[in-house]
């Protein structure tokens, strides 16, 4: 089993959502974060006063899924998420020791 | 301030429409300090929310009990040589619970509508010393300078017997006794605390903007009661300075928005809740002196100054961490003055300035009773503050500053976090 992580610009979510909802994809967490890549940050003026601001908003998404899964997964959020831009973020792939289904208390891929 | 029974256009009897009015007018005014700790809270940082709002409304705790007890006689009561009201003469007002019938307002409501303007205009300063003032020392401080700086300053400008007032300067509703004085008492106190901690280096953007626009508004709601009730009437002159503050108010918010577009290149909310008070300050000494249309080009001037004018404190170095000086200072200065240039007798004040062939004499009074204001604001405010500095501190400790004021001063903090760990529950009967 895998994890796939996802950091992307907010207002891609809901496309990369349907995106991953198309693919088969039956759930996933997302939550807010913030930081920075090669973007660095933006500026932003409070009464005339600049201040650089270096961690932006961002999307973080979770995914579970089975080893066989974990690349196309990942190429479905990369092809969702792209802007083009600087800044579009980052996707990632973690191993999976164990997963336990909390309602039923199935292990392994069967919770998935 | 006019005197009711002189100008007023309603008979000189006791009206109940102007009474009516004046209560309606004075709880518009209370409602200006909440309003004001939520134009505060909002500007600071999250640690210190709770701080910013409690300086605002310990005000209403300090200055409303003085004023029953030996405020008002010491504003408005018996004239000791044009210089402030005999404290003791009136204590506790049980003179002021009858009313003869002869005047066009009651006693009480010109009590109750005075209470409210010293209540904001201590508030106002607290402005300049957030993040990092003690409590206690704060709380001190309202009672010495309301009693010392701003009972004798509103005698001077607004009672009969006040040399201020006889000079012939118009202040309305508050531009000198008000902001003037509050502006100029913020930076005195900004110097005497000092900056904050890493002041000019670390983020201290506002944490909240929907409640710096929040308060704005409950400010302006507010404002019409300062204003149009400075009429102390129902009236003509009540009715043109509603409008005006209005106007100059509306043209002060797109002066303040239009240079921060050509400056920053953004127009921002806080720009738009700023320039709203700043158009709101610079009308409070003008509203009854000039034409709606004086009135948009005092609000336009007000809201571009002082919208360059914040920035004067990065240029000199001191921690106006919320812009008293450069908002309340400077547009209490630019209405107070542009009364000498745009007063036209065709308003209820009846004077002409020097664009409507009145010469500069106006102008002259104006800056005399302005000037007189801060000085005697400046030099008290320094007194009391390095008075307050030596005896008790006027400062928190460093590591006060870092946690955040809420939690060390006041066991608070305003917002939830992650982290707080499981809560342990104690109930003192």
């Amino acid at each position: 089993m895998k994890l796939v992580c996802a950091v992307i610009q907010p207002h891609r979510l809901d496309d990369v959502k349907s995106a991953l909802e198309a693919a088969g994809v039956r759930g996933m967490t997302v939550s807010e974060a913030s930081g920075y890549g090669r973007q660095r940050g933006h500026t932003e003026v409070y009464r005339g006063a600049e201040y650089q601001v270096d961690l932006v908003p961002k999307v973080r998404i979770e995914i579970l899924v089975a080893d066989e899964d974990a690349v196309s997964v990942t190429s479905v959020v990369v092809g969702a998420a792209r802007t083009g831009k600087i800044g579009d973020g980052k996707v990632w792939t973690l191993p999976v020791e164990d997963v336990a289904r909390v309602r039923t208390g199935e292990h392994g891929p069967d919770a998935l | 301030m006019v005197q009711a029974d002189a100008t007023s256009d309603i008979a000189a009897a006791l009206s109940a429409g102007n009474t009516a009015w004046i209560l309606t007018a004075s709880a518009l005014v209370l409602l200006m300090t909440p309003g004001l700790a939520f134009f505060y809270g909002g500007m600071v940082r999250g640690k210190t929310v709770l701080n910013m709002m409690m300086m605002s409304f310990i005000s209403m705790g300090v200055v409303g009990v003085i004023w029953v007890l030996w405020g008002f006689p010491m504003a408005f009561g018996t004239d000791v040589g044009g210089f402030m009201g005999n404290p003791f003469d009136g204590f506790g007002l049980g003179n002021m619970m009858t009313t003869d019938g002869s005047a066009p307002l009651t006693n009480m409501a010109f009590v109750a509508f005075q209470a409210t303007f010293a209540i904001i205009t201590v508030a106002l300063i607290s402005g300049a010393i957030a993040d990092r003032t003690k409590f206690g020392a704060w709380v001190a401080f309202t009672g010495i300078w309301i009693t010392l700086v701003y009972f004798p300053v509103a005698h001077w400008v607004w009672a009969a017997e006040g040399w201020i007032y006889r000079l012939g300067a118009i202040d309305f509703a508050g531009g000198t006794v008000v902001h003037i004085n509050a502006g100029i008492a913020g930076l005195a106190l900004a110097l005497v605390i000092g900056k904050r901690k890493g002041w000019g280096k670390d983020p201290m953007r506002p944490h909240n903007l929907p409640f710096v626009m929040l308060g704005a508004g409950l400010l302006w709601f507010g404002w019409f009661g300062f204003n149009a009730g400075s009429a102390l009437a129902a009236d003509n002159t009540a009715s043109v300075v509603w409008v005006n503050t209005m106007a100059a108010t509306c043209a002060a918010m797109l002066g303040w928005l239009i240079t921060e577009k050509i400056r920053d290149g953004k127009a921002t909310s806080l720009g738009a809740a700023s320039g709203v008070v700043a158009g709101l300050v610079a009308i409070t000494p003008a509203c009854s002196s000039v034409s709606p249309v004086g009135a948009v080009v005092l609000g336009l001037v007000a809201g571009v100054v002082c919208a360059l004018a914040v920035g004067l404190k990065w240029k000199l170095g001191f921690d106006d961490s919320l812009d008293v000086v450069g908002v309340h200072l400077v547009g209490g200065l630019t209405g107070t003055l542009l009364i000498g240039l745009l007063a036209t007798s065709a308003a209820p004040a009846g004077v002409d300035g020097l664009f409507y062939g009145g010469g500069l004499r106006q102008l002259g009074i104006q800056a005399a009773a302005a000037f007189a204001v801060l000085g005697y604001s400046l030099v008290l405010t320094l007194i009391i503050g390095f008075a307050i500095r030596l005896t008790r501190g006027f400062r928190v400790p460093d590591e006060v500053e870092s946690t955040g004021v809420d939690l060390a001063i006041h066991g608070e903090t305003a917002y939830e976090a992650l982290g707080t760990g499981r809560v342990a529950q104690e109930v003192k009967a």
